[in-house]
């Protein structure tokens, strides 16, 4: 890599080479508004056999073959809802990253406004006991208030803290 | 005061560490993902049969024989022909010729490391004509990673499924009462398949009722598998 040459030489190698590739730049030259509709719908979508990555982004075979199948539904007219439905009737809602509202997702999509009604709850009942302790707590007597007064004022003539 | 504290914090802290040693024994590889397609009926499909038989005409092993019990099946190709002599117009299989019977649809593929695992458990229960199993053969080509596909012509993809599924069953037996040839993994698509193996379980009136991914194992053959054979054939 020591001449730039050499460097875009490797490069354009290395594209070449790559299946991958090939395989995904042909039909992006073919038709970049079907392409784009295409990134759209596979970026909702889980790829099944990979750690939490779209079917836009993966580059696993099943993904491949997923665009592919959108790519032929998007030529054949499909609306982007109908390619949606068509992989949740082969996959199931797994594959959806906006799974649906209903019973057996009732916790996932109410659970966090559970936790911080929970939250705020608990915070309330917190605050609301302090309130009570300090305000049960009696007052202040008149020698506590002199010892305080002198602390303080120890404090601030020695910058250092008193043991 | 403080040291109750400290309890509770050890205490959330197993917690936590009990989840995790959970989540991870159910790892991603194992993760079940339910499928949609069980109570539907199985999706319909047109694909070539593969012709299991020794390419050199010699006589097979024992346990290379089809299990011709259950099925009008396409019997061993003539002595000496080559079954991987080209795609060709040849036989046909679909799910409507399995109605009114229970049978098993498992997707394999010679390159699948859990379909070496499974084979000879199937070839077993195949041996026992309990059930029909149909195999899928998955991408046996473009699915190996081996394999560079992006230049080969179709018809020379296709002989060389043929060549390469049909020594796989020649060698260590065949479990299957049809091999079906799913080149490019158009059909698995529609049975939801992301993993091979993966076995369906089909009744009579062509409605999956069971699906298992990954291999099957003498356990969940025993355990799971034949009690509801037994129970869709009453």
């Amino acid at each position: 890599m020591k001449s730039p040459v050499a460097a875009v030489l490797m490069l354009a190698a290395s594209l070449v080479c790559s299946p991958l590739f090939a395989e995904e730049a042909r039909p992006l030259a073919d038709d970049p508004v079907a392409e784009q509709r295409l990134q759209g719908i596979a970026a909702e979508l889980r790829c099944l056999v990979c750690q939490n990555e779209t079917i836009a982004a993966s580059n696993a075979s099943l993904a491949q073959d997923l665009r592919a199948q959108i790519r032929e539904q998007i030529k054949a007219g499909k609306s982007d809802g109908e390619i949606t439905d068509y992989m949740v009737a082969r996959y199931g809602d797994f594959v959806l990253y906006r799974p649906p509202f209903k019973t057996s997702t009732l916790l996932l999509w109410g659970g966090p406004a559970a936790l911080l009604i929970l939250g705020l709850a608990l915070l309330r009942r917190y605050l609301k006991r302090r309130a009570a302790t300090l305000s049960a707590a009696p007052p202040l007597s008149a020698e506590d208030a002199k010892m305080a007064a002198s602390l303080l004022a120890d404090a601030s003539s020695d910058s250092r803290p008193q043991s | 005061m403080l040291k109750n504290r400290y309890v509770w914090i050890l205490i959330a802290f197993i917690v936590l560490v009990a989840l995790l040693a959970v989540g991870l024994d159910r790892a991603p590889h194992v993760r079940e993902i339910p499928s949609p397609l069980i109570g539907k009926p199985a999706p319909e499909f047109s694909l070539p049969v593969l012709e299991v038989g020794n390419p050199a005409g010699s006589p097979q092993p024992a346990s290379a024989l089809p299990p011709s019990a259950e099925l009008p099946s396409a019997e061993s190709p003539s002595a000496g022909q080559s079954p991987s002599a080209g795609p060709g117009p040849g036989e046909r299989f679909g799910p409507k010729e399995m109605a009114g019977k229970v049978w098993l649809l498992n997707v394999w593929a010679t390159w699948c490391v859990g379909c070496r695992d499974e084979h000879a458990l199937l070839v077993e229960l195949s041996q026992k004509n309990l059930v029909p199993i149909v195999g899928l053969n998955y991408k046996e080509v473009r699915g190996d990673a081996a394999m560079d596909v992006v230049s080969m012509p179709f018809a020379q993809e296709a002989a060389l499924v043929r060549t390469r599924a049909n020594h796989w069953l020649v060698t260590h037996g065949n479990p299957y009462a049809r091999t079906v040839l799913d080149i490019d993994g158009r059909v698995a698509i529609d049975y939801g398949v992301y993993g091979v193996p993966e076995t369906f379980l089909i009744d009579k009136a062509g409605v999956v009722r069971w699906k298992q991914v990954g291999p099957v194992t003498p356990e969940i053959l025993n355990g799971t598998l034949l009690p509801k054979i037994e129970e869709l054939n009453q």
